[in-house]
Order: structure tokens, then sequence, then C-alpha cells
């Protein structure tokens, strides 16, 4: 029997699970620049890419890692890379040639504390807005957020499927505590996981940006004559620049409403405990699993409180949260930065929530967040 | 003299004709600059189905768009990585990277070193013209030393780089210099730097009468074309630490490198993914999954002195 | 079993990373345990100190960092300073006998063990590097959190074949030393 029919139960830390999420999936390019705590992705990489046909390089920097990935793709490959903070902020132009080119990639940003080179070893979640609006221009974003190894090497295997579905860069907005704890990572057997690819052009040439009725193009493979032209200027479907006002009009729209008008398919959200509860608590990643410890104990104490845990942090669940403001709910957001999340609860609930944020540097302890429900239970709105 | 007339440009096969005519200035040298390519592709044979040419942002970026092959226009200095990716993930395709002296020099300055350093089957066709011209003629890392740009209006305070001897001395198996007036030489060496295993590059010094030649007394449409005649010596060989440029003195132009053939590094990269014990050999599980756990040294070798190192052989029990 | 949380703290370059990670793998793998394995990184790679956590539930763990361990390894004078208030009432202490000076055994402590491991090591094994696996089967002996078999297997699997044979020594040292004897 090859080792492919064989489910296997391994005990992995986040940042592999999330290296062989990508290889179950069919990632077979990899190109990355080391940095602490995402390193341990592209090593894994580094090893594991040449077993199965794949190619690894280690790039001069992450400016050249992202435009690196971004060429793997377009020449065939399922392509990702790794980094974390400082990284993910120098992928940001890139990361718009990409959602610009519709160049489905995956881009892992294991999250540490920062600003600037901030907290290398230890954890934080200050890339949850940067993951929507650190690029310039507009655009739709899909990130998805991790809390455990297991749901590390599952989101790999998402992210690739949606970033084919889709055409597009996407996220996997992981955090130096998922990325570093160990669990065990069950592997399905290779025949059930379920790999999307991109949609290829049945005629030749097919321009590189005409959309079917889902608003996302056929992908033309190089070298098959199709002659594509692609560049991050604004350009009609064959890809030629056209720098006007109605062209802007037309790509922009569809490259925001090919993600916006799926968002119910993309997005992903936990809820545990929210039907009777009067607090939600909003939380993601790491955060989450001490989120789920605060709400047991409020339960305990006799609070209704429950967990809305985002999965998918972009596209936001906005008309979800709304609903259950308009039931009366109360909202804790937890996180690991200063109130990002934060804004687009209140901005969804249309209440103050009350905010339990740690600057960085460690995850938060389960009580902080019990404290957070309590006083909630007790403020007025 | 006579004026020829014919239905088809000899080229026309190159080019996606429906994008002309271009957005290059009276007197630019870019055309002359394709037109050398596209020649020495005709001359090669080279498919332009198989080749791919990926361009970053100025004047010379927009190359990409009028050539009939796939085409990349991509960000500011980040042509030559984007390229990488392409030859690295298909080595089967020709991929040529066509830009500007500041593009590839300035912004995109550390990733042609390590791309010549890896000496990565691409072609670099480096477009020199003292300037950055789509911005207006700013001042850029080949602008000749008291030269006046729009951000340099006193002179320039600095020294240009030396980017075929820089190319030559990082690693790259062929370097040539050429000039616009040294047409034929220029298509000659193309053809070279098309054919040649590893990393290859040609830098054409190139004028740009709007925004160097304007300010810098080579205003007409042929003084930059005179001013490289006057000044270029051809040298066999030169040795690439000579390839300086200084205002009205004399430059090197020629090849400056053209190294003996050695494996590439997509060939490296190819060379070790073959091991594919995965999908070909059928390894049992038992030996995936001690592979598997080999992983695990990973985090625990961050600590120094763990109990876990590497050992050679291990695959082999 | 309910919730039970183990640390193991030292400093650099005694192993405590792979004690911890080799404990939960067998929790996790071979005994149908959920079980969370983390770290503490030190400040510097070797002699700063190092920590490392396992938390173990029979449903699946939600905060995976140890809060008041109920098995508590010291194997520094450093990491007793640090970790050992910590410690959950009743729980089991456990030191590196040598390492570790203890003036008296706080009253909440449950359970008291201690080994000389590195001595051990060093004498009986001829080599310091297998200190931490002779801890190791002398927890798996004295709290019987994880059966003889399965943390063998688990240690066994993650050390290179070379230096097995040793590891194997070094597992059952731990595990028959007898505490009484000296």
């Amino acid at each position: 029997m090859s080792s492919k029919d064989i489910a296997a139960d391994e005990f992995l830390s986040g940042d592999a699970a999330a290296a062989e999420g990508a290889i179950a999936v069919g990632c077979r390019f990899f190109a990355g620049y080391p940095i602490t705590p995402s390193s341990e992705v592209a090593e894994r990489m580094a090893r594991r890419l040449p077993e199965v046909g794949g190619i690894f390089i280690q790039m001069e920097d992450e400016l050249s890692s992202i435009a690196a990935i971004l060429g793997g793709s377009w020449a065939g490959k399922k392509s990702m890379t790794a980094t974390s903070g400082p990284g993910f902020s120098l992928m940001m132009e890139n990361y718009g040639l990409g959602i610009m080119t519709e160049t489905p990639t995956v881009i892992v940003n294991v999250q540490r504390g920062g600003p600037s080179t901030g907290l290398p070893t230890l954890l934080g979640q200050g890339e949850f807005m940067q993951a929507r609006f650190g690029t310039h221009g507009s655009l739709e974003a899909i990130a998805l957020s991790p809390e455990s190894p297991q749901e590390c090497f599952d989101f790999a295997i998402r992210a690739f499927n949606l970033a084919e579905r889709f055409r597009t860069p996407v996220i996997l907005l992981m955090d130096e505590s998922v990325g570093h704890l160990f669990e065990k990572v069950r592997i399905p057997p290779q025949r059930n996981i379920e790999a999307v690819s991109r949609k290829l052009p049945e005629e030749v040439p097919y321009p590189p940006f005409r959309a079917d009725e889902d608003l996302v193009p056929p992908m033309p493979p190089l070298g098959d004559g199709h002659h594509i032209h692609v560049t991050g200027l604004t350009h009609d479907d064959e890809g030629r620049p056209e720098m006007t006002p109605k062209m802007q009009e037309e790509l922009m729209g569809r490259l925001v409403n090919k993600i916006r008008l799926y968002k119910d398919e993309i997005m992903d959200i936990e809820e545990d405990g929210i039907d009777d509860a009067d607090i939600v608590v909003v939380a993601y990643g790491i955060t989450a699993r001490s989120a789920r410890r605060a709400v047991t104990l409020a339960r305990e104490k006799g609070i209704k409180a429950g967990l809305f845990r985002l999965k998918t942090v972009w596209p936001f669940p906005t008309e979800r949260l709304r609903e259950l403001a308009e039931q009366g709910k109360k909202f804790v957001v937890a996180e690991v930065n200063t109130g990002q999340a934060l804004i687009m609860v209140e901005q969804a609930t249309r209440k103050d929530a009350v905010f339990v944020g740690k600057y960085g540097g460690e995850p938060h302890k389960p009580f902080e967040i019990l404290n957070g429900i309590e006083e909630a239970l007790h403020a007025d709105n | 003299m006579p004026i020829i007339k014919a239905d088809k440009y000899p080229l026309d096969p190159y080019l996606r004709t429906e994008r002309l005519p271009h957005v290059w200035c009276p007197g630019c040298g870019l055309g002359i600059v394709l037109n050398a390519f596209l020649r020495a592709m005709q001359k090669l044979g080279m498919d332009p189905d198989k080749t791919v040419v990926v361009s970053g942002i100025g004047c010379t970026g927009r190359t990409a768009g009028y050539v009939k092959m796939d085409s990349f226009h991509t960000t500011h200095g980040r042509a030559i990585p984007f390229a990488l990716g392409i030859k690295a993930a298909r080595p089967d395709l020709n991929v040529v990277v066509f830009s500007g002296d500041g593009d590839l020099f300035s912004i995109g300055g550390n990733h042609i070193i390590h791309a010549a350093r890896r000496n990565i089957d691409i072609t670099v066709i480096a477009v020199n013209n003292f300037i950055y011209g789509m911005t207006g003629g700013q001042l850029a890392p080949t602008t000749p030393e008291t030269s006046i740009t729009t951000t340099s209006p006193y002179g320039n305070l600095e020294s240009p780089f030396n980017m075929a001897g820089l190319m030559a001395i990082a690693g790259a198996s062929y370097v040539a210099r050429w000039t616009t007036v040294h047409a034929r030489r220029l298509e000659k060496g193309l053809e070279k730097a098309l054919s040649k295993r590893g990393f290859s590059f040609v830098e054409v010094m190139s004028p740009c009468p709007t925004a160097f030649g304007r300010r810098n007394k080579m205003k007409g449409i042929i003084d930059s074309m005179m001013y490289y005649q006057k000044y270029a010596i051809i040298k066999d060989n030169p040795n690439p630490l000579d390839g300086v440029i200084k205002p009205n003195e004399k430059f090197v132009i020629g090849e400056f490198m053209d190294a003996e053939d050695e494996p590439t590094f997509d060939d490296k990269l190819w060379e070790l993914t073959k091991r594919d014990f995965l999908e070909t050999s059928q390894a049992d599980r038992a030996k995936w999954i001690l592979e598997h756990r080999r992983h695990l040294e990973t985090l625990a070798t961050l600590i120094a002195g763990e109990n876990i190192a590497p050992q050679e052989g291990e695959m082999d029990e | 079993m309910s919730r039970t949380e183990i640390k193991i703290g030292g400093f650099g370059g005694q192993g405590v990373i792979l004690a911890g990670l080799v404990l939960a793998r067998a929790l996790s793998l071979y005994e149908g345990k959920q079980a969370v394995f983390t770290q503490e990184y030190g400040a510097e790679a070797r002699g700063g100190s190092s920590a490392s956590g396992v938390v173990i539930d029979d449903e699946r763990v939600d905060y995976p960092y140890p809060l008041n361990p109920d098995i508590m390894v010291l194997m520094s004078q450093g990491a007793m300073k640090t970790y050992l208030p910590l410690m959950k009432d009743g729980g089991i202490l456990i030191i590196e006998k040598d390492l570790v000076r203890l003036d008296k055994i706080p009253e909440s402590v449950g359970e008291f063990h201690s080994i000389p491991a590195t001595k051990l090591a060093e004498e009986v094994l001829h080599n310091k590097i297998v200190t931490n696996i002779i801890m190791v089967g002398f927890i798996a002996k004295v709290t019987g959190v994880v059966s003889k078999e399965n943390i063998k297997r688990s240690v066994l699997e993650m050390v290179p074949a070379k230096v097995r044979e040793l590891n194997d020594r070094a597992f059952e040292t731990g595990y028959n030393y007898d505490e009484g004897a000296e």
C-alpha cells in the first residue's frame, strides 16, 4: 500500500503543520527568507519539497520572495512564502501586484510582537488590519487564522484552494504561539485531500483577465502560445494597460466583487454557545483558546457567555455580528494588539465592546478574558 | 535616401503590432535595443511561444507590453526575482529580463547581484540611459558625476555604478556592454547572451534626449549617439574593473565576461528535486514516518546541545 | 483524566525541550490523550533559562500553557526560583538532586522526588547529553502519567539510530533509579 492511502497522526508544531498542509494540497514552489518565528516553515519546505518534485529557494529578502512566488505561480506551480511582521511589511507592495494580476499564491504570516523588530520570538496579532489594508489601493482580502497545528494543516489546504478558486493571494495569518506549539495533527490519506486547481482556458490564445460568469478568469499557462501580458497597471481583459477611470471602475469592481459576492462561501466562523449567550467573545488564533477557557469558566459561574471565533478573519462577518447585536447581546473582543478586530466588531454591532487587549509577548491568561466578560455583563449597553 | 515600403515589417511576428506606436520619445534608443533583441531571437530561431519577457517599471519596463510573447510588467525593481521564480519553476522556458538601469540597479540592485551570484539561466538586458526617464529626469545610480538632473540641479555628487563590472564580479556567466551606435555588435552580443547557459547580462547604453540629454548638452536626437561614437573604446576581454564611466572621458565597451559553462542554479534545483521518492519509488509508510520524525529536530536544534542532532545515514536504515 | 499540567524547567543544553516533547508526543500519539507541548525561549540558545510545558486532557485542550502545574520538574536553581511558586497544591515535585538546593520542601507539595540525573549520566552512561532521558525515565516511573512502553517508544523513535542504545540505557537508568538507596 502506498503512503498516500493511509491516514497518519503526527505530533507537529503549527509551522511544520502549515508546511505539510501546503505540500498535501500540491504546493510545489516555495521562496522565502528566514525570519523568526516563521523559519520552521521554510526549513521544513527546504527538506520536503525536493522529495515531492518541488522547488525551494531561499531568496535574498522578502521583496524578492514574494516576487518569486508570483513568478512561480504564473509558471504553473502552487506557490507559497512564509514570513513574519517585518517581512510581511516588505511584501505588501507585491501582495498588491498579486491582487491586481490575480495570481494565486499563499502568504503565511506567523505574527510576532511589533511594530518594527519588536518581539522576534514572542507573540503578537498586530497584522489583522495589515492583512486587509496593508497594501495601497482598495481590495478585498482573504485571510485565515488557525488556532492549532491541526488547523495550520487544514487551513493551509483551504488557503490554497481559495487562492486557486478565486485566483488571488490568500493570507494564512498565524501567530507565534500557534506556530510554535506542538499537537497531534491528523494527516488524511492523500486521496481524501480536496485540492482545487485554477481554471485553465479552453482556447488558445485566451486573454489572461477575461472572466467567466463567476468573475474569475481562467489562467493561461506559460509557453502555450497565449502570449499573455500581465501588468500591475490598470488593464483590460487582454492585459493591455488602460489607465482610465472607466477601466479602473470596471477592473476594481470585478476584483472586489469576485470576493464580496462569494463571501458566504469563504467565511468560516465557529460559534460555540452563542445561541443563549448574553455575552459574545470575539477572538481568533491563539487568543481563541484562552477565550474558550474563559467562556467555560464564565459558564461555571453562571454567566451565559459564548465564543465567536474568526477562523477566517477576512472577509469579516459583519452581517452576522450585527444580527447578534440586534438580539441584544453584548460583546467582548480579545486580541494581542491595541484594538484592530475591535474596530470591525464595533462597526458591525454599532455598539461599544469591552476590549481585552494585550500589547504582545504572551497570550491572554483565561482569567483576563473572564474579567472582560464580567465587565461586559455589568456594562450599560 | 530611398524609402523602403513593405506590407509587413520583418519582426512583426515578435511584436504586438496592435499596441504600436510605442510610448517612447523621438530619439530614444529603446527601439534600437528592442530591434536588436528581436533580431537576435530570430537569428537564433528562438520560439516566441517559449520565451518569456519580464520587465520592471520605467520606460524600458514598457518593453514587455510590445513583444508578442508571454510577458510580465512587474513592480519597480522586482523583475529579476519574478523572472527567477518563472525560470526555477519552468526551466524549459527562455526567460529574458528587459529593464532599465534605475529599476535593475537602484531599487532592484540587491536582486540582480544575487541572481548573478546564483547563476540562474536568464538573460538580462539592462538599458542604461543615465537617468530616470519616465518620472521626468531624476538622478539615477548610473548618472555620470557632475551631470544635471532634476534632483541634482547643481550637478551629481555621486559616482555611478559600473554595472557591467559589478555583474562580472558577482558571478555572471556572460557580461557585455554595447551602445545603440554599435547596433550590429549589440545584436551579436545579444545572440551570445541568449544562447549562453547561465546568467547573462548585456548593458546597452542608450540615449534619453528628453530627460537626460536636454540638461546635459546632448539635446539633439543624435547628440548622444555622437557622444558614444566619440568616447567608446572597444576592447577585447576588458578588465571588469575598467568599466567605470566618467563624463567626457573614454569608456570601455565589449565583452567583460564569457565564462566556461557550469551547472546553472535551475539545473541544480531540478537535479535535487528528481529525488522524488514519494511519487516514484513508492517508499513505504515507515520510511515516510521516519522522515517526518527527523523534522522534529528542527525545533529542538534551535536550542543548542539538544540530544537529537541530525545524523547522516539514518534514512538508510 | 482531567486537565493535567507538567512543567519542566532548567537551563539551555540540559535537554528540557526534548524531555517535554517526547513526553507530550507519547501521550498524544500512543496513549490517546490530547496533549500540547509548548516551550519557553531563553534569552540565549545555550546557558539561558529553558522550560517546556505539557498540558494533557481527555478532551481538546483549550488554553495550551501550564498555569498551575500538577507535576513540576526542576533541573536548575534558576528554574526553581521561577517556577516553584506556580505549583499546584498537592502536586508532584521532582528535582535534579545536585543542581537544585531546597532548604525545605514546601508544605503544599503533595509528593516529592529527587534524582541526580546529571551525575548518573556522567558516571553510569559516560555521556552528559542523556541527562534529560534519565529524567524522562524517572518522571515516567514516579508519576505514572505515561506507560513505560509508550514513553520508551517515543524516546527511541526520536533519537538518532546511533545513540538509540545509549538512550535506551539512560531511560532504564532513570526508570529504575532507587531514591531510597542513597
